[in-house]
């Protein structure tokens, strides 16, 4: 996939979906640590979300990082804006931000916890 | 210059910290799959800067990755990455 069917790609996804994790491997069977822990906490939310597993498209695993201008993978979209990578996910979720955020946004979720 | 000596200066002059921790955690990644085995590979960062202060985590992250992205191109596969302004806890 070229760069520019990569953005027309991602952006497509993105739009079409709550919540988008951009992760390497798949939310059953991440194959990245940062990705796992990422999957982990979206579905102690028990948010529903979108996984786009990078791995299986070159120009998509360099694409997302162009598209953000983020360099690292996982990336974490809500509502088609970017929310972070696994630092940020996790701060966000220990600090009971990532709930708040799903709630404002009005994304539907099992734990309210 | 090890990998890590380049980040410390990059990260210094960029962005004036006062605290700066730098660990390889390479060695407990050195088996897995996609590792590449180079002992320069992974690395964890806390940063305290004043410059942090006011901004949010997602920019503080991409100063930090704006200032070693050449690292991050080339032998750097992961980065866990702290970033806190001076006065808030540090976790």
């Amino acid at each position: 996939m070229s760069e520019a069917a990569a953005h027309e790609a991602i952006k497509k996804t993105i739009e079409s979906n709550d919540v988008v994790l951009f992760m390497k491997g798949t939310a059953k069977f991440p194959q990245c640590g940062f990705s796992a822990q990422v999957a982990q906490i979206l579905n102690h939310l028990g948010v529903p979300y979108k996984d786009v597993n990078v791995l299986e498209d070159q120009g998509l695993r360099e694409g997302i990082k162009s598209f953000t201008n983020w360099p690292t993978i996982p990336q974490l979209y809500v509502k088609g804006e970017f929310i972070g990578g696994c630092d940020i996910v996790r701060e966000m979720f220990q600090a009971g931000e990532l709930h708040d955020l799903i709630h404002q946004k009005g994304i539907a979720h099992t734990n309210h916890g | 210059m090890s990998a890590e000596t380049r980040l410390r200066e990059k990260l210094m002059v960029a962005l004036e910290p006062t605290r700066l921790d730098i660990i390889n955690e390479s060695e407990l990644h050195a088996g897995h799959r996609s590792s590449p085995n180079t002992g320069e590979s992974h690395f964890r960062i806390l940063i305290v800067s004043p410059m942090f202060t006011g901004v949010s985590r997602v920019g503080r992250h991409r100063m930090v990755t704006d200032a070693i992205a050449d690292e991050l191109k080339g032998s750097i596969h992961a980065l866990a990455l702290s970033t806190y302004a001076p006065g808030e806890a540090v976790g």
